[in-house]
């Protein structure tokens, strides 16, 4: 079940890359993080059938700076909405020349 | 692994869950709302943990379902309910057809890449502290005995790391998130 493990893993991480080069919701792109990170996370357990358990620790690792990630990433979300009343980033273009 | 006692028991619940995950991202990623999404999501993760235990990750599986399913998109539903974003908005925030059209051609180009790299074959001599065959077995720390020891032993300092991490994200959060007056 190795190589149908991978190849499920691709298949997830490929969405989540879809989602995030085609939505404009930066809630929903955040979410698309998180599936990629989810499809890497298979491929580590997938693998440790082969190579040993290193590669559980390493979910629980990859799931706690998750946790950290989806913390900040919501407060600075949180924080746009208040000066722009939107989370769409067509309207977030302070940057753009 | 319990493949080898019931070969298509296991594989016909392989081959569900995968499915069900993959069909429920693709329709996590065309869902109009945000809520829609981070439900089809938890579905995704719930497919997920389904599919640790049948590779033999059972504490991965649970933590998949607590801290994944049940902490960190309870927070995504949370901020989506906080700002009121619930309803689609009338105009689609999916991108126009160009950008349709390069995320197409990515992710045609990810997938092929990663598919090939999936053939190839893995380097057996690439053996970490603990062999593969000490996690099915059931030692006296049961399933989550392997895992343990080397968190504690092998990674304790990127364990160490990991809780300043969070303590750091923590205070960043809020630092971040509060209203300045």
């Amino acid at each position: 079940m190795l190589a149908e493990s991978l190849a499920l893993s691709a298949a997830l991480f490929t969405i989540g890359v879809i989602g995030v080069l085609t939505r404009r919701n930066a809630i929903i792109m955040f979410m698309c993080v998180e599936l990629m990170l989810n499809a890497v996370n298979l491929s580590f357990v997938a693998l440790s059938t082969l190579y040993g358990a290193a590669g559980q620790v390493f979910v629980v690792f990859v799931m706690s700076v998750a946790a950290a990630e989806a913390a900040v990433g919501l407060a600075i979300i949180i924080a746009i909405f208040r000066h722009r009343q939107s989370v769409n980033l067509e309207d977030i273009n302070l940057l753009k020349g | 692994m319990g493949n080898e006692f019931f070969p298509l028991f296991y594989g016909f619940h392989f081959y569900l869950f995968g499915l069900l995950a993959l069909a429920s991202a693709i329709l996590f990623v065309t869902r109009k709302s945000p809520v829609a999404a981070a439900l089809w999501l938890v579905n995704v993760m719930f497919c997920l943990a389904a599919i640790y235990i049948m590779l033999d990750a059972q504490f991965i599986g649970a933590i998949q379902v607590l801290v994944y399913a049940g902490a960190i998109m309870v927070v995504f539903l949370f901020v989506v309910m906080l700002l009121n974003l619930g309803q689609p908005s009338d105009v689609s925030d999916i991108r126009g057809n160009a950008g349709r059209l390069a995320a197409g051609a990515v992710g045609i180009a990810m997938l092929a890449e990663v598919m090939v790299l999936a053939r190839s074959k893995f380097p057996a001599q690439l053996t970490l502290p603990i062999p593969p065959g000490e996690i099915a077995a059931q030692g006296p720390g049961g399933v989550i005995g392997p895992l343990a020891a080397p968190l504690f032993r092998e990674y304790l300092l990127a364990f160490e790391l990991t809780s300043i991490l969070l303590l750091t994200a923590i205070v960043g959060a809020v630092v971040i998130g509060r209203k300045r007056s």
